[in-house]
């Protein structure tokens, strides 16, 4: 396997996207990503996108074809990556595959996602529907905050974590949007906020859930060969991608406190990129919901199994702390356009790794320049952990 | 916020047919009150939900059995706001209770006040018709 890097990378405004249809969307993360990477869209030798709701949330069932049209890629190596809200981390490891393995010596990772298209009861369905939906929806209506509120309701009775302790990771993440002017939800807001917001699953509430966003990203690797040609001066390089899948059936998990595919995914990435939690400056976790950002904590090793809440208790999470967590907003206030989050999060941490995050105030501060994404797909279904070194 | 131009998509409704032929006994089951689940006669797994096929040694030689439908819940959540075609329902509590035989499952938690609802109380898994006819399964108070 060839060493790769990160070359160039874009992201389109989240939020509330009415004014862009899909292919539109991914015209505005693909653009800045080439210009950054100083090559042209015919450079482009494989093109993997990351979209999940074709034809069910947004009218396009091709949107690898419609978007690699209108960006100028026909005639790349292209295909579309499934890994539900994971997908965006399987098109980056799509497209770094074929640069590692020689087949391309440049490709792009495309994530991009409509969701404000449709009605919400009918997104919650849609969504809903993704787990197994025979035998946990068909009958049962399970809606994706329910999926993790039963994780709420188990790490709650095990571990005692409060609902104030969830609302901490919403406070927090809220405070970063606030200074990322990508970000879907800007408002700043307290626990009180949380605490009052109106039972979606409970326990969660509205404000311990992610908002329906539509988004984009793009990221472009290279060759080391690459990276010299074309004299890039600060690649960020991609030092290892772990990941693992769990049951379809939540009723088949081993428990309800943890992912079991995320421990297995950031040992695998842990070991390949030959580092330790200890020595990860920044990370983005995955959190659709404040339940998931406690679990990621103890599941990629920040904290021990069931010291998640105090973690956050205790500011560690902040820039400033141990280990900073979504200093973007996270897909809690940033937004989940759920194929577009993997190459969201890996737009952030290089961002970061370059430290040229435009607001100061949001930048981590340096030590190792190690950088780690943890994107779920599902509720544990799948998951990518990525870590990034300059 | 002015709302955007757009057009309308065309409209399509969608409905599958899902085949249960190799699971039928279990349908059949709740429809006479019980719970049924499958056990693997080459290498002994107990399977929920019941399957034609093993996972785990990928023989496809399954017996039925009926589940003791005692249950201890692990946890559980209430569904206040509802997807599209759930919309007719009241809230609904959902939880996952392990059977005394090991399996667990996910189903409907009913005939209690939500505030009595704890981790680790014990419930009773029964069949059941819905008011519209179809058959399912869930938690309710052990008698
Ligand atoms: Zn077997």
């Amino acid at each position: 396997m060839r060493k790769v890097a990160i070359i160039g990378v874009g992201s389109s405004k989240f939020g509330v996207r009415n004014d862009v249809n899909v292919a539109e969307l991914a015209f505005e993360a693909f653009k800045p990503s080439v210009e950054d990477a100083g090559i042209t869209p015919k450079d482009i030798e494989f093109v993997a996108v990351g979209s999940t709701g074709a034809g069910a949330w947004y009218e396009e069932l091709l949107p690898a074809v419609v978007s690699a049209e209108y960006c100028g890629l026909t005639g790349a190596g292209l295909m579309r990556c499934e890994a539900a809200c994971a997908s965006g981390s399987a098109a980056f490891t799509a497209a770094y595959w074929t640069v590692a393995s020689g087949q391309a010596e440049i490709a792009l990772a495309l994530g991009v996602e409509k969701m404000r298209e449709i009605d919400t009861p009918t997104m919650m369905e849609w969504i809903g529907r993704a787990g197994y939906y025979l035998w946990e929806f068909h009958n049962f209506g399970l809606t994706f905050p329910a999926y993790y509120a039963l994780y709420a309701t188990a790490h709650m009775a095990k571990f005692g974590t409060t609902e104030e302790d969830l609302a901490l990771v919403a406070v927090k993440n809220h405070k970063y949007a606030s200074m990322n002017p990508i970000a879907h939800l800007r408002n700043k807001i307290t626990v009180d906020d949380v605490l009052s917001s109106m039972v979606i699953a409970a326990p969660l509430k509205l404000f311990d859930c992610c908002p329906v966003t539509d988004g984009a990203a793009s990221i472009i690797l290279a060759s080391e060969e690459k990276v010299r040609e074309l004299k890039i001066d600060t690649p960020v390089w991609v030092a290892g991608i772990g990941y693992a899948s769990g049951t379809a059936n939540l009723s088949k998990r081993l428990d309800y406190v943890g992912l079991e595919a995320a421990v297995s995914a950031s040992q695998m990435a842990y070991r390949i990129a030959k580092t330790s939690p200890d020595q990860i400056d920044v990370a983005v976790v995955h959190d659709c919901f404040t339940i998931a950002e406690i679990m990621a904590y103890e599941d990629l090793g920040f904290c021990k199994k069931g010291e998640g809440a105090k973690l956050i208790r205790e500011g560690q999470t902040e820039i400033g702390g141990k280990i900073p967590v979504n200093v973007d907003g996270g897909l809690k206030a940033k937004g989940h356009p759920i194929g577009a989050t993997g190459c969201s999060m890996i737009y952030e941490l290089t961002k970061q790794l370059r430290e040229e995050t435009v607001e100061r105030e949001r930048q981590a501060p340096m030590k190792n320049y190690a950088a780690l994404a943890h994107n779920v797909g599902g509720t544990g279904h799948y998951c990518y952990v990525t870590i990034l070194r300059r | 916020m002015a709302a955007m131009p757009s057009i309308k998509s065309r409209e399509i409704k969608i409905v599958q047919d899902i085949p249960v032929s190799k699971t039928l006994p279990f349908w059949e089951g709740l429809k006479q009150g019980k719970v049924l689940a499958t056990r693997c006669v080459n290498c002994g797994k107990l399977h929920f939900p019941p399957v034609a096929d093993c996972s785990q040694c990928l023989a496809s030689n399954m017996e039925w059995f009926e589940l003791s439908g005692e249950a201890t819940i692990e946890t559980f959540t209430h569904v206040v706001v509802r997807p599209a075609t759930f919309q007719h329902e009241k809230p609904y509590t959902v939880a996952i209770g392990r059977l005394k035989e090991g399996l667990r499952v996910l189903a409907w938690l009913t005939g209690f006040k939500l505030s009595e609802i704890k981790v680790g109380m014990k419930a009773k898994l029964v069949a059941k018709i819905t008011p519209e006819g179809n058959p399912t399964y869930e938690f309710t108070r052990p008698e």
